[in-house]
């Protein structure tokens, strides 16, 4: 894991790799976890494993489908890691704090989502991608591009905090209409989620009437971010097994050339399968 | 130096927020670890409360939101410069949006114990593209003015051996450069204080040699400080309000005009 050079005593690294700001003084230090170039989002990634994110808005069938994918891979031998967004305990205490009490603005809502990316990106996305895995991501950056800015960021500035996200292989976007994400979502629980809604937005105090105002707003936003990063659009009121059908064949040509990492076979990762 | 007055955003800003003319005055404190900042800051304001002002002071990852969760974070070693810096602005715009825009609106002189440079001087140390650091801080307000208290490792170390002591993160432990606390404290406050030098160059900061006795420090503060309040009452009173601020603050201008030297009713 650690990656300290042995020139541990203040001196400098023979061959240290130029840093952003030509200062390889400080030598390959442990905290300094990956550059951070401009638009990483807009070219390839050159890590040997692939990462596929799914997007949508809540109820979109999009987790649903990402199980799916995941099994399926995994019944093939495919090592395949798996991460959620907003999931790492770093800011967990302070996503709570602020959403309990209200204390959070767009800036700080996009802020904390983005510390939470950060963390499982050094953690959960690189290494295993490194290793040559298959990364499976629900929701990506793209998920703050479009709520954070339905919430009122700048639309640039939300990009530059992200500036450091490697491209995903694939990126599906499941879309969906609000009327249907909605009869979802009040199906299967009977409230829906403050900041879900967009309540602290103030479109409406009418909950319902908030989700269909603000994620219309998301919905929005999406499309033109399906347009402008090149994300599969996958219509998703179709019906579960014919929309797996084209998620597959979409993974199928994303792992064309791929190839798994050594292990020590490939059955050892069904058990793991969660 | 150029007087940077009101509603001038570093970036993007906060483009969801209604404009509203902001009558008080950002006034930042920068300069590294143990050089004194709080002891000034805390002379500074009875000084200023006498002269009629109303101070609100806010200080570097002090936010409710997020100040638990960076000294949690940093018990451990999880961070690297992208959290870090993240956490920071974070914190940052927490306090922009709960404690120094509302004080601004109000009038007060909000004084900044650090602001968004020592994000800029940290992260070009640690080795961060400094422009994503600057992109990030882009909701920021530019203070009105800057005061610099520079100081060399040789008037830090004895200062900081005698108070608190060395800190990990203060001696950029974290950069790993050895286990020898003492000389990662020199290396990196060395380039902390080279970044900060290069800053005060950049933004104009006013910079006051902070080697000297804390009464002399807080004398040149002062003189700095009136200085600065009697220039921007000038301005406004010449103005009507300055820059992207009058349109809408037209009428009360004269009133914040005179407050330079007659103090402020808030």
């Amino acid at each position: 894991m650690d990656s300290r050079a042995p020139d541990g005593h203040g001196g400098k690294p023979e061959t240290g790799l130029p840093t952003a700001n030509g200062n390889s003084g400080t030598g390959s230090a442990s905290i300094r976890p990956h550059p951070i170039r401009k638009t990483l989002l807009k070219s390839p990634h050159s890590y040997r494993g692939r990462l596929i994110a799914v997007e949508g808005i809540d109820g979109s069938g999009k987790s649903t489908q990402l199980g799916l994918l995941d099994r399926w891979l995994r019944a093939q031998g495919h090592p395949v890691h798996f991460t959620q967004w907003n999931s790492s305990r770093l800011v967990r205490r302070s996503m709570q704090r602020g959403k309990r009490k209200n204390l959070l603005t767009p800036t700080t809502f996009s802020l904390l989502h983005a510390v939470d990316f950060a963390d499982r990106l050094t953690y959960q996305i690189l290494p295993p991608l490194k290793a040559g895995m298959i990364v499976l991501a629900d929701r990506y950056v793209y998920t703050a591009f479009a709520r954070d800015v339905a919430r009122g960021v700048h639309p640039e500035w939300v990009r530059q905090v992200y500036a450091f996200a490697p491209r995903p292989d694939l990126t599906l976007y499941f879309r969906v209409p609000i009327e249907v994400s909605l009869e979802r979502l009040l199906a299967g629980r009977a409230k829906l989620k403050y900041h879900e809604a967009g309540m602290d937005v103030g479109l409406s105090s009418d909950p319902v009437e908030s989700f269909r105002l603000f994620q219309s707003r998301v919905l929005e936003i999406y499309g033109a971010l399906a347009e402008e990063f090149g994300l599969n659009t996958i219509e998703a009121t179709g019906d579960i097994p014919a929309q797996q059908r084209i998620v597959r064949r979409m993974v199928q040509e994303v792992l064309r050339d791929y190839q798994q990492p050594r292990t020590r076979a490939g059955h050892d990762h069904d058990a793991q399968a969660k | 130096m150029t007087l940077k007055r009101n509603n001038n955003w570093f970036g993007h800003g906060l483009p969801y927020l209604a404009r509203k003319p902001l009558p008080g005055h950002l006034i930042a404190i920068e300069g590294t670890d143990g050089v004194g900042r709080s002891t000034q800051i805390a002379l500074l304001r009875p000084w200023l409360e006498l002269e009629g002002y109303a101070v609100s002071d806010t200080g570097w990852i002090r936010s409710p939101l997020l100040s638990e969760t960076i000294n949690e974070a940093k018990q451990g070693h999880r961070l690297t410069v992208t959290t870090f810096s993240l956490l920071y602005a974070a914190d940052f715009a927490d306090r922009l949006e709960h404690e120094i825009l509302p004080a601004l609106q109000a009038g007060f002189i909000v004084i900044a114990d650090r602001y968004m440079y020592t994000a800029f001087a940290r992260n070009a140390v640690m080795g961060a593209d400094p422009a994503w650091t600057r992109d990030l801080f882009g909701m920021a307000l530019v203070p009105d003015l800057v005061l610099y208290l520079q100081v060399d490792v040789d008037h830090l170390v004895p200062r900081v051996v005698q108070g608190k002591g060395m800190d990990y993160w203060e001696s950029g432990m974290h950069l790993a450069l050895g286990s020898d606390i003492f000389e990662s404290f020199l290396h990196y406050q060395r380039g902390l204080l080279g970044e900060y030098d290069k800053l005060a160059e950049e933004w104009g900061f006013v910079t006051i040699d902070a080697r000297r006795s804390i009464e002399d420090i807080q004398s040149e503060l002062r003189s700095h400080i009136a200085d600065y309040l009697q220039r921007s009452g000038r301005e406004s009173a010449k103005s009507g309000k300055s820059a992207e601020a009058t349109k809408s603050a037209e009428s009360e201008a004269p009133t914040n005009g005179a407050a330079a030297s007659d103090g402020q009713k808030t």
